[in-house]
């Protein structure tokens, strides 16, 4: 189990369950960004397929194994999914120089109704301007219940987020969020390194819950993203369920949101 | 006689009510003089459907409504409130 410093707070996984994502930059050294850019330039290879425990899918050798293997990456992982989490798959995506056109919006996998979630790891190992991409992830669509590519009518959101930025920068996402590469009108390729990983735990309190009873939590919660218009409500809903499950708190709520619902007097027995 | 060819504009609204603001938007050209994309502008090109009609826009589709499926009335997917659009160009 990695060391308690390295986990998550409440406050991020918070902000997990608000936004689908977490992004942290400029997170990994630049030695390894090196040797993981000319990695996956080279062509890169796992052990095994998809089921397979993480840790046993890469080769001693591996730059982008032993970005993995951080021990502040490994934190977010238990964070998340837990120890010993199952490797699913991974793409190294790669946007051509002059590609004009941006891939069309989409969630991975098909419609899943879990309440247990998969992450996805974005790996971005060398800097990544606005005229290379990068990727683009729209905040708070990963509740959305679609089919991969259902999704590509859709073009352009308030608050859609674009990933500029610096070699070393990683961000993990709910498997439900939506997201598409971005155009590259630079001359140099593109890479990006994505990972997906299942829980094989129950997902209760895996972070540090030192701050659990922080104040902020229910404004996290209820934080809207502008593009949802009129249905906020029913993601702040949405929110609230996943939490309940990871505190294992059927009882929470950000105000009285699920609790007005709760109440079925009709269900009371009768009192003289 | 001059050809014409479709413009489309893709709206999604706040609400149902053709005054409230985009959330979303698409484009399609059907002149083939541009190609729109994902992520290609960051501000709507209208602020509502009615200010896009009061520039000459037509409204061709109306989102239906429907009451939610038992079961599924917490479910969120697709942009409930989209409004399709045309303007016919010459080429």
């Amino acid at each position: 189990m990695v060391d308690k410093q390295h986990l998550l707070t409440t406050e991020q996984v918070a902000n997990f369950v608000a936004d689908g994502y977490l992004r942290f930059d400029d997170f990994i050294p630049d030695e390894l960004n090196k040797a993981a850019h000319e990695e996956m330039a080279s062509g890169m290879s796992v052990r095994g397929g998809g089921g397979t425990v993480l840790d046993d899918v890469w080769h001693d050798d591996s730059a982008v194994g032993k970005v993995f293997r951080l021990p502040k990456v490994q934190g977010i992982i238990e964070s998340l999914v837990g120890e010993n989490p199952l490797y699913d798959h991974h793409a190294v995506h790669i946007v051509r120089p002059q590609s004009q056109h941006g891939q069309i919006w989409h969630a991975d996998a098909i419609i899943d109704i879990r309440m247990h979630f998969d992450i996805q790891f974005f790996y971005f190992s060398h800097d990544t301007p606005r005229e290379m991409g990068g990727t683009m992830i729209l905040p708070g669509s990963h509740f959305r219940r679609v089919c991969e590519t259902d999704v590509a009518r859709y073009q352009n959101f308030l608050g859609q987020h674009p990933i500029v930025c610096n070699a070393g920068t990683l961000v993990v996402v709910h498997h439900g969020m939506w997201h598409c590469a971005q155009p590259n009108l630079t001359e140099d390729t593109r890479y990006m390194f994505k990972l997906r990983l299942n829980p094989t735990v129950r997902q209760l309190k895996l972070w540090n819950t030192d701050d659990i009873d922080t104040g902020g939590i229910r404004g996290i919660l209820s934080r809207n993203h502008r593009w949802y218009g009129n249905d906020v409500r029913l993601e702040i809903v949405n929110r609230i369920k996943l939490w309940r499950f990871l505190i294992g708190d059927e009882s929470y709520d950000v105000g009285y949101w699920l609790s007005r619902l709760e109440n079925m007097p009709e269900n009371m027995p009768h009192v003289a | 006689m001059a050809e014409l060819r479709q413009q489309l504009l893709v709206l999604h609204l706040h609400t149902p009510d053709l005054n409230s603001h985009v959330v979303a938007w698409a484009m399609y050209d059907g002149t083939g003089q541009k190609r729109y994309t994902t992520g290609d502008s960051e501000t709507p090109p209208y602020n509502s459907v009615v200010e896009a009609m009061q520039d000459g826009w037509r409204v061709i589709q109306f989102p239906q409504q429907f009451p939610a499926y038992p079961g599924m009335e917490y479910n969120t997917s697709y942009l409930r409130f989209e409004y399709v659009l045309e303007k016919l160009e010459e080429i």
